[in-house]
C-alpha cells in the first residue's frame, strides 16, 4: 500500500519527506524500505534506489531491533514507540540517534507499514559529556502537548538571564527543570546550587544564604560565605520558596533588586551576580492574600513562570515514562525485564499518581524488584493501585493545594475542603493518633515519618 | 583458507557487534573442506568476536555494520574483512570461496513470505 502510493505521487512522497530535517524511512507491511529521504541516505551511507525492498534493519542497522522486534511489536500494535539508539552506517561510523516508529494506514484505517524517523544526536552526545559536571543522565522525558509547551518555554527561558518562578505539584520534577534550565543557560560552566527553603529554620536559613561573619552569634567562630556567594557568577535554585519567611523574603528582595546583601552580623555590603530560580508547590497568589507572602516578591519572581502539569494532565507520558524509568532500574539491577503486561499497562494508565512522576519512578522501581519474571504483571505493582485508587473523582489539586504524602503506599484520607495544607496535615495528624488509639509510635510508623518529626508537628499545631 | 560470517537466521547479521552467532567455513581451491561450523557467542561483542576471530586464525571475516576500528584492528591482523555485506550466508559463501564477494555487496533478499515475520525487527 505504502509502494502504491509512492508511485502513484512518488514527486510529492519524496518532496514530503525530504523536507522533514531529520532521516526518514518509509516502510510496507514485511518492514522493507519503500522510500527513504535525503538526510537518511547522508546518515546511513546507502542510496534510497538500492535500499528499497531490502528489509530496514539491513539498511539502519540499528541496535533498536534484534530480538526485541519493535517494528513489528509497533505494526502489530499500533502503539508508537520512541527510543534512543546507534547505528552503524556505510563508512563504518557509529551514529547515535533518537528513533521514533510510528505505524501508518490506508483510507479504510488498515495498517499498511511504518514511518521511521531517525534523529541524529550526536552533537547533543557530545555537548553533554563535554559538559563539566554533567552526569550525562539529567534528561526531562515528555512527549504530550503539555511538556511540548514546556519544553518550548525552556529553550526560551535558558536564554535569557532574568529570575524564573517554577510551580507544580510536588514530584513534577520542579528540581530537574531548573537544573536544566541552568545547564542549558550561559551560566551552565558556572556553580549551580539548591536551597530548600523549607528545610531549615529561619536564623539558620539566612545564615546558610547570606553567609555570617566571625562572632556574628554564638557558635559563628568564623566568617562562612552564604549560598548566594558561593553561588556568584552561576544560578541559585530556591526550591519552597513558599515556606520562606518574610523577613527573609525582604531580603531576598533586595538581592534580586540589586544584587547585593550584607551576611549577618557583617557590615560590608557583597556583591554577587547570581541568577535566581525559585520553585514551589503552593499557590503564591493565595499566599499573597493571605499575607504569607510578599506582593512585591512575588511580582518580582513572578516574571517568568513555568508551570509544569501533573503526571496526570500529561497524555501519554505515562508510557512514556513507564518505559524509561523500567529501562532505567532494568539495567541498574541487572534484571531482563522486557516490559509491562497490558493489566499492568492499563493499571498504570489509569491511576492517577498524586506523587507524579516521582511516584510513578518508586512504582516502577518497586515492581521491577518484585518481578522474576520477563514481563512486569500485574501482581509485581504495588497493592495500594488497586480498584479504589482508579479514577476516584479527586479535585485537580491547583496549585498550593495539599500536595500528597509522601507516603503513598497507604490509602490515607486527606480531608481539604479549605485548601490549606496546613490544615489536612493536622487533620491527618488528629485521625492517626485517633486510629492508633494515641499511640505516637505507630502513628508516626502509619504517616511514613520519624516519631521526631511526630513531635515537631504536633508542637507545631498545638495537638498536645 | 577459513572464512568467518556473522550470521542471524540464514543472513548475514546486520551488525558485526550485536552477531550473538557466527558460522566458520574451511575452503580450499573453491571447495568446502567440510560443512560450516555454526558457534553461538554467549557475550555478545565485537571485541568477543575479534578475539574469537584470531583464535580461530580466520583469513576473510564477512559481516555486516562494523565500526572503524574493529575494521582497522582486524585489518592490521592481516585478516580482510568484507562489510556491509547484506544476504543470506550461503550465497555469500559461495561468492567469498568464488573470490568475487565485495564489500558493499546486496544480494536479493529471500522473500518476505520464506523469511517470515520473525526476521522483522
Amino acid at each position: 500500500m505504502v509502494a502504491s502510493l509512492l508511485a502513484a505521487n512518488k514527486a510529492l512522497v519524496t518532496e514530503l519527506i525530504n523536507g522533514i530535517p531529520h532521516g526518514v524511512a518509509l516502510l510496507d507491511r514485511n518492514l522493507c524500505i519503500v522510500a527513504m529521504n535525503r538526510y537518511l541516505e547522508a546518515m546511513t551511507g546507502y542510496q534510497s534506489e538500492q535500499a528499497r525492498g531490502i528489509y530496514a534493519k539491513f539498511i539502519l542497522r540499528s541496535n533498536l531491533g534484534g530480538k526485541k522486534q519493535l517494528a513489528k511489536k509497533v505494526l502489530e500494535g499500533g502503539e508508537p514507540a520512541g527510543l534512543e539508539g546507534d547505528i552503524i552506517n556505510r563508512q563504518r561510523k557509529k551514529i547515535p540517534v533518537q528513533c521514533t516508529l510510528t505505524r501508518l494506514h490506508d483510507a479504510e484505517g488498515n495498517p499498511c507499514g511504518l514511518i521511521i524517523v531517525m534523529e541524529d544526536i550526536s552533537l547533543l552526545k557530545k555537548a553533554e559529556k563535554s559538559r563539566p559536571g554533567s552526569s550525562g543522565s539529567l534528561q526531562v522525558h515528555g512527549h504530550s502537548p503539555q511538556m511540548k509547551k514546556v519544553f518550548e518555554l525552556m529553550a526560551v527561558l535558558a536564554k535569557t538571564d532574568a529570575s524564573v518562578l517554577i510551580t507544580g505539584e510536588t514530584g513534577t520534577g520542579k528540581d530537574m527543570i531548573a537544573e536544566a534550565l541552568h545547564n542549558a543557560s550561559k551560566r551552565a560552566r558556572q556553580p549551580f546550587i539548591k536551597v530548600n527553603c523549607g528545610a531549615l529554620p529561619e536564623a539558620l536559613l539566612e545564615s546558610e544564604l547570606f553567609g555570617h561573619v566571625k562572632g556574628a552569634f554564638t557558635g559563628a567562630v568564623s566568617d562562612k560565605r552564604g549560598m548566594f556567594q558561593l553561588a556568584d557568577k552561576g544560578t541559585i535554585f530556591l526550591t519552597e520558596i513558599g515556606d520562606l519567611s518574610l523577613p527573609l523574603q525582604v531580603k531576598l528582595l533586595s538581592v534580586l533588586d540589586d544584587q547585593t546583601f550584607f551576611p549577618v552580623g557583617g557590615s560590608r555590603k557583597v556583591q554577587v551576580d547570581v541568577r535566581v530560580i525559585a520553585a514551589t508547590h503552593r499557590a503564591l497568589r493565595q499566599e499573597v492574600e493571605r499575607g504569607n507572602f510578599r506582593e512585591d516578591l512575588f511580582y518580582r519572581l513572578n516574571v517568568l513562570r513555568l508551570h509544569l502539569p501533573p503526571l496526570r494532565e500529561r497524555e501519554g507520558d505515562v508510557r512514556l515514562l513507564s518505559d524509561h524509568f523500567l529501562r532505567h532500574f532494568s539495567v541498574r539491577l541487572d534484571r531482563r525485564i522486557e516490559g509491562f503486561s497490558p493489566e499492568a499497562l492499563t493499571v498504570l494508565s489509569r491511576y492517577r499518581y498524586p506523587g507524579n512522576v516521582r511516584e510513578l519512578r518508586n512504582i516502577v522501581e518497586y515492581a521491577v524488584n518484585i518481578c522474576q519474571g520477563h514481563k512486569v504483571e500485574l501482581d509485581h505493582l504495588p497493592e495500594y493501585m488497586d480498584e479504589r485508587a482508579l479514577m476516584e473523582p479527586q479535585p485537580a489539586p491547583a496549585i498550593g493545594a495539599a500536595p500528597a504524602p509522601e507516603h503513598a503506599g497507604q490509602n490515607v484520607t486527606v480531608v481539604n475542603e479549605s485548601g490549606n495544607w496546613a490544615d489536612a496535615e493536622k487533620e491527618m495528624i488528629i485521625d492517626t493518633l485517633r486510629t492508633t488509639g494515641g499511640n505516637r509510635s505507630r502513628a508516626a510508623a502509619q504517616l511514613g515519618w520519624g516519631r521526631t518529626t511526630l513531635w515537631r508537628k504536633i508542637k507545631k499545631y498545638q495537638l498536645a | 583458507m577459513k572464512i568467518m560470517m556473522t550470521v542471524r537466521g540464514d543472513c548475514i547479521a546486520p551488525r558485526f557487534d550485536l552477531s550473538s552467532e557466527v558460522m566458520i567455513a574451511t575452503c580450499y581451491d573453491n571447495t568446502l573442506l567440510e560443512e560450516p561450523q555454526s558457534l553461538l557467542i554467549s557475550r555478545v561483542s565485537a571485541e568477543a568476536l575479534c578475539e574469537l576471530a584470531l583464535k580461530e586464525n580466520v583469513s576473510i571475516v564477512i559481516c555486516g555494520g562494523i565500526e572503524e576500528q574493529h575494521y582497522q584492528f582486524l585489518s592490521w591482523k592481516k585478516i580482510r574483512v568484507i562489510d556491509s555485506v547484506i544476504g543470506p550466508h550461503e550465497a555469500v559463501l559461495r561468492l567469498a570461496m568464488e573470490n568475487k564477494l565485495e564489500e558493499g555487496t546486496i544480494l536479493p533478499p529471500p522473500s518476505p513470505l520464506e523469511q517470515g515475520m520473525e526476521m522483522a525487527s
